[in-house]
C-alpha cells in the first residue's frame, strides 16, 4: 500500500465501510427504524424538514440523529487527522437548485442512492427501476464532465464558514434533547413528531447518534459515495469507490437474510409504489443532479462536515426540496407519484440541462 | 520541462479529469499537480497509477499538495 494512501482509502478500506454500512443499516431495521430505510439520506432529511415543519405531511416528521450523526463523525474524524478545511464559493446558489431538484427527484422514487441499496437489499424489485435510473442519471452526468462542466472553484475561508453546518446540527441534537418526542404527541416545543407512518418508526436515538457518528467517521476516512461510485466507474473504468457500494448491497442483504428482513417481490414493499417509469425518471434526476453536484447526498454530509460551505448549501438545498416536495404534492406515496411530481420531474431535468450545457470550462 | 495542472478549489471529479487530460496530451515525462485536499490527492495518484505513471513525490505546499508524477 502507497505511503500516501491511508488504509481507509485503500480497497479493503473503502469494502469494509461499504460493508458496514450495509450491516448497521439493516441493524437500525431490526431496532426500530422503517423498513429498507435503515439509512436514507434523503428521507432522513426529509424528515427533518418535517420535524422543523417546512412541510406538514404528518407521517414524515422526526429530527433523524443519523443525519445530525453524520456530519458530526465526519468533523470528527476531518479534526483527528488535520483534513479540516473550510472552503466555499463554487457556485453555491446552483448547489442549491441542484439539492432541491435531487430531493424532488429522490421523493418520486422514494429514497436515494442509499435507500436504493437497500430497498434491493431487502427484497424490493422496484429498486432496480430506481437503481437504473441512477445509473442513467449519473451517465448523463458524466457526458457534461467530459465536455468541461464544472463548478468553478472555491475559496479557503474563515474556519466560522465550515463550522455553521456542523452546529446547526449540533443545535438540533441540543434541542432534540430539550424537546424529546412524547408518546402519542405530535409536537413538542420547537419540534414535529409523526405519531404514526414512517417518521414514527426509529430506533432510540443514542444508538441512532451512535451510529450516525460512526459511518460519518469512517465515510469521511474513505470518502464513500454512492453517486462516485458509479460516475468514476463510467468515466475512468475505476471500480474504487464502487466496489464500496457493492459491498452495502451485498453485506446489507446478508445481514436482512440473517435477521429475517430479505422479503422479495414488487408489490407491496415498504415504503414503495410500483409505478416503474417513474421509479426510474425520479432517479435519472436525482442520480443527474448529484453527478452535477459532484457528490451523493450522504457525500455531501462528509463533505459539510469536514469544512465544506458548498457541501452544506447542497444539504440545505435538499431540505428546502423535501419541504417543496410535500407542499406541492411532488412527492410520491406507496399510492403512486403525487399529483405533480411527473411535471416536477421534467422541470428538473430540463434545469439540469440548462445548468450542465451553460457551465463549461473557463477554469482559468 | 514539466507542465502544471492547477486542481486547486476544484471538487470532485475536476482534479483526476484534468490530471487525466494532461496525460494524453503529454503521453510521458513528468506533470505537477495541485491540489487543496487530500481526497484529490489520493484521487489523483490512484489515477496516475491506474495509467502507469509513477508518483514521484508528494510535498505539503500552502494548504495543500504538490503531487509529482513521471512517466519514462
Amino acid at each position: 500500500m502507497p505511503k500516501f494512501i491511508q488504509f481507509f482509502a485503500t480497497r479493503w478500506g473503502i469494502i469494509i465501510v461499504g460493508a458496514v454500512i450495509g450491516i448497521l443499516a439493516t441493524l437500525l431495521q431490526k431496532l426500530g427504524n422503517p423498513p429498507n430505510m435503515g439509512v436514507c439520506v434523503a428521507c432522513f432529511e426529509r424528515d427533518v424538514a418535517g420535524a422543523l415543519g417546512l412541510h406538514r405531511a404528518a407521517v414524515v416528521q422526526y429530527m433523524r440523529p443519523e443525519i445530525i450523526g453524520f456530519v458530526l463523525g465526519s468533523l470528527i474524524a476531518a479534526y483527528i487527522f488535520k483534513e479540516f478545511r473550510a472552503r466555499a464559493g463554487s457556485a453555491p446558489i446552483v448547489r442549491f437548485i441542484l439539492g432541491v431538484f435531487a430531493m424532488i427527484g429522490g421523493l418520486v422514487f422514494l429514497g436515494c442512492p442509499w435507500r436504493a441499496a437497500l430497498r434491493l437489499a431487502g427484497g424490493d424489485g422496484n429498486a432496480i427501476f430506481g437503481l437504473l435510473g441512477l445509473i442513467v442519471g449519473i451517465w448523463v452526468g458524466t457526458l457534461f464532465l467530459k465536455n468541461g462542466y464544472n463548478l468553478g472553484r472555491s475559496q479557503n475561508t474563515h474556519t466560522t464558514v465550515g463550522w455553521l453546518m456542523p452546529l446547526t446540527m449540533l443545535g438540533f441534537l441540543v434541542l432534540m434533547l430539550i424537546f424529546p418526542q412524547i408518546q402519542g404527541q405530535e409536537k413538542n416545543g420547537v419540534f414535529f413528531y409523526s405519531v404514526k407512518g414512517p417518521g414514527s418508526m426509529h430506533a432510540p436515538l443514542a444508538i441512532s447518534l451512535v451510529i450516525g457518528l460512526l459511518i460519518g467517521f469512517i465515510a469521511q476516512r474513505s470518502r464513500f459515495c454512492t453517486m462516485g461510485a458509479i460516475r468514476d466507474f463510467i468515466l475512468f473504468r475505476q471500480t474504487h469507490l464502487l466496489s464500496g457500494f457493492v459491498s452495502l448491497v451485498v453485506f446489507a442483504f446478508l445481514a436482512n437474510l440473517v435477521l429475517g428482513q430479505f422479503h422479495p417481490g414488487f408489490v407491496k414493499q415498504p415504503v414503495s409504489h410500483t409505478m416503474g417509469l417513474w421509479n426510474f425518471g425520479g432517479m435519472v434526476l436525482s442520480g443527474l443532479a448529484f453527478a452535477l453536484a459532484g457528490g451523493c447526498p450522504g457525500r455531501q454530509l462528509f463533505l459539510a462536515g469536514e469544512g465544506d460551505g458548498d457541501a452544506a448549501v447542497f444539504v440545505f438545498g435538499m431540505i428546502v426540496g423535501a419541504g417543496i416536495s410535500h407542499n406541492f404534492g411532488l412527492a410520491s406515496s406507496p399510492d403512486g407519484v403525487g399529483p405533480y411530481g411527473i411535471p416536477a420531474v421534467i422541470i428538473g431535468l430540463l434545469v439540469c440541462l440548462f445548468i450542465g450545457f451553460t457551465m463549461r470550462k473557463q477554469v482559468a | 520541462m514539466s507542465s502544471i495542472v492547477d486542481a486547486r478549489g476544484l471538487s470532485c471529479p475536476q482534479p483526476v479529469i484534468l490530471t487525466m487530460n494532461e496525460i494524453k496530451k503529454v503521453q510521458k515525462g513528468e506533470i505537477i499537480i495541485l491540489v487543496d485536499t487530500d481526497t484529490s490527492k489520493e484521487n489523483v495518484s490512484r489515477a496516475a497509477i491506474a495509467q502507469k505513471w509513477t508518483v514521484k513525490n508528494i510535498e505539503e505546499e500552502g494548504t495543500g499538495y504538490r503531487i509529482i508524477i513521471t512517466k519514462d
